[in-house]
């Protein structure tokens, strides 16, 4: 690998980090258990590392590897994402009508 | 069209996601914007999938041996990721903190695996291939990947309580443990300077895979909201590895950001105790051996259902303080029966949330939300504490700890330092427990001996549900 793209892949990390801790700074105690499994789908993009091991099928080993990789992946974004949503639904200032 | 085309189309959709994940987590800062952040990660995700999918690799291998052949295996794979996935976004809330843990467990998982093979592909190219950086981000995501994997099954057997959740210890513990990660690091260095002695790869697998139960065994229930988040952490970080491996500024991104949250969730914790990182990890709390100084055995006072009614009735302002007894317990809807009895009495019912209540950070607040207790009603620890010399009757269901004044006052006290709700300087204080037996962390409580405070013993779902039926009984008359 070139040392320039060692170096931006330093620098996009280092930014990626100041920019998570801004943001999440920001998010109300509130909702810190549907952060965290938002965040558990977010971190699923490791399934673009296993759809490409997967994919490139160079050999059957790394295939079957990359293919279990992609199953757990995709098992934290389905859950990660509807269980979000599921319990974000539940935050209600109060019920209409009472 | 060219691959440079096809480059450029997935670098672009790489660059779209990364934007919509950052708004996604920003707009996770307030419930009313909340939702609209759960469509930007899905949408981020989908076009992060996407790109992928035009990766020059698979395109090749595609074009060479058909739509099916080329994607059948990632087809079956997110096919049955889907299927186990969405039975787990159905738990109920209770187990959240485990499904929590069990996803953390699975990143990590899948982190380990696509460094092991990366390590085999590149191996096979030879010596050239495997060059110093390459060694050292495989080895750091390896050995992220695999102690997150063992570690957070560790701790979703905890949770879900298939091992017991008192800490285990045994002798030289921490010695061990560190000898082991100090092993499983040594063995990594030796093996990015000499990366063709491939036996040495399974080893630090097996030392990572080893150190992430050995690291958990000692911890505690009481531990698990700082645990899963450092965990949290760590399955980010092992994702930020895979992009130092695979080159690719999206995992690095995505990664970053849940480590940063998992990172910042911690703290929040450690604060929220008093406690550090490493004593947390190396302090297995639930050992420690209560303040030698035995307090005088005072006479508690008790109270029935009805009396609590009563005393609940007339007040202006009552706040009830839950802890993770009052969800063992599932009185979470009892409560809520309550607090609309009391609402339409005209008393001010407030909720105050102690950070670490509950098994995960925020755990405290989903339940109550569930029982549709208006989130304006949940207030945090240092905004209540404030108002808590005015409140007429704070209502302690479940929780121990967390309102124990010993922690402000009491050097000798395990939990001194860490802070509390301050339940004591309400006017009255009434507290709903099984027995006087102390709580997880073997600490006697002061506040139930205390003048101003009375019991109500018995299972809290029971006594919720019997306040609220004397409540209900009084306006029937």
């Amino acid at each position: 690998m070139q040392e320039l793209d060692l170096w931006s892949m330093i620098f996009v990390f280092m930014l990626a980090t100041f920019i998570g801790f801004e943001v999440i700074r920001n998010v109300s105690r509130l909702l810190h258990t549907p952060l965290m499994s938002l965040t558990n789908a977010i971190s699923a993009i490791a399934v673009v590392g296993s759809i490409i091991i997967a994919g490139e099928q160079k050999t059957t080993a790394t295939t079957v590897l990359g293919t279990i990789a992609v199953f757990a992946s995709m098992t934290n974004i389905i859950s990660g994402f509807l269980l979000t949503d599921r319990m974000l639904k539940m935050f209600k200032k109060r019920e209409p009508g009472k | 069209m060219s691959d440079s085309f096809y480059e450029h189309l997935t670098q672009f959709a790489y660059l779209v996601a990364t934007a919509l994940f950052i708004f996604a987590l920003k707009w996770l800062s307030h419930p009313k914007t909340a939702r609209r952040g759960v469509l930007a990660g899905v949408l981020a995700m989908t076009a992060a999938i996407g790109g992928t999918f035009l990766h020059q690799e698979i395109r090749h291998v595609v074009g060479q041996s058909g739509f099916y052949e080329g994607l059948k295996w990632i087809g079956f794979a997110i096919i049955a990721g889907t299927i186990v996935g969405i039975p787990l976004a159905m738990v109920p809330l209770t187990a959240v903190p485990q499904r929590t843990a069990l996803s953390h467990s699975f990143g990590g998982l899948a982190a380990g695996l696509v460094g092991t093979a990366k390590y085999m592909l590149w191996y096979g190219e030879g010596e050239a291939s495997l060059n110093k950086f390459r060694m050292t981000a495989i080895i750091v995501e390896i050995i992220l990947g695999y102690l997150t994997f063992t570690g957070s099954l560790m701790a979703c057997g905890k949770l879900q309580e298939w091992i017991p959740t008192r800490p285990i210890t045994y002798k030289n513990q921490n010695l061990i443990n560190l000898a082991l990660l100090a092993v499983a690091i040594g063995v990594g260095v030796l093996i990015i300077f000499k990366p063709m002695l491939w036996w040495l790869f399974p080893v630090v697998v097996l030392l990572s895979l080893t150190f992430g139960v050995l690291l958990i065994i000692p911890i505690g229930g009481a531990d698990m909201p700082t645990v899963i988040s450092l965990l949290n952490s760590y399955a980010g970080l092992s994702a930020v590895a895979m992009g130092f491996v695979l080159e690719n500024k999206l995992l690095i991104t995505a990664g970053a950001l849940d480590g940063s949250s998992g990172f910042i969730l911690s703290v929040i914790m450690c604060r929220a105790m008093n406690r550090s990182f490493t004593n947390v990890l190396f302090g297995a709390f639930g050992q420690v051996k209560a303040s030698s100084v035995v307090a005088e055995k005072r006479a508690v006072k008790s109270a029935t259902a009805q009396d609590a009614a009563q005393l609940l009735e007339t007040a202006n302002l009552a706040v009830v303080v839950p802890g993770y007894g009052m969800a063992v317990a599932q009185a979470q809807h009892r409560v809520r029966e309550l607090y609309d009895q009391l609402t339409k009495r005209g008393v001010d019912v407030k909720f105050a949330i102690h950070p670490v209540a509950g098994r995960m950070p925020g755990h405290m607040n989903v339940l109550l939300a569930e029982a549709e207790i208006p989130y304006e009603k949940l207030i945090e620890m240092d905004d209540i504490n404030s108002e808590m010399p005015r409140v007429d009757v704070a209502l302690v269901i479940g929780a121990n700890d967390v309102v124990n004044p010993a922690a402000r006052h009491d050097k000798g006290s395990p939990i001194y330092g860490m802070p509390i709700i301050d339940a004591d300087k309400a006017k009255t204080v009434l507290a709903i427990k099984r027995t006087m037996n102390p709580g997880f962390a073997g600490i006697d409580n002061e506040l139930y001996t205390m003048d101003n405070t009375l019991m109500v013993f018995g299972d809290a779902k029971a006594v919720v549900g019997d306040i609220v039926r004397a409540l209900a009984g009084q306006a029937g008359h």
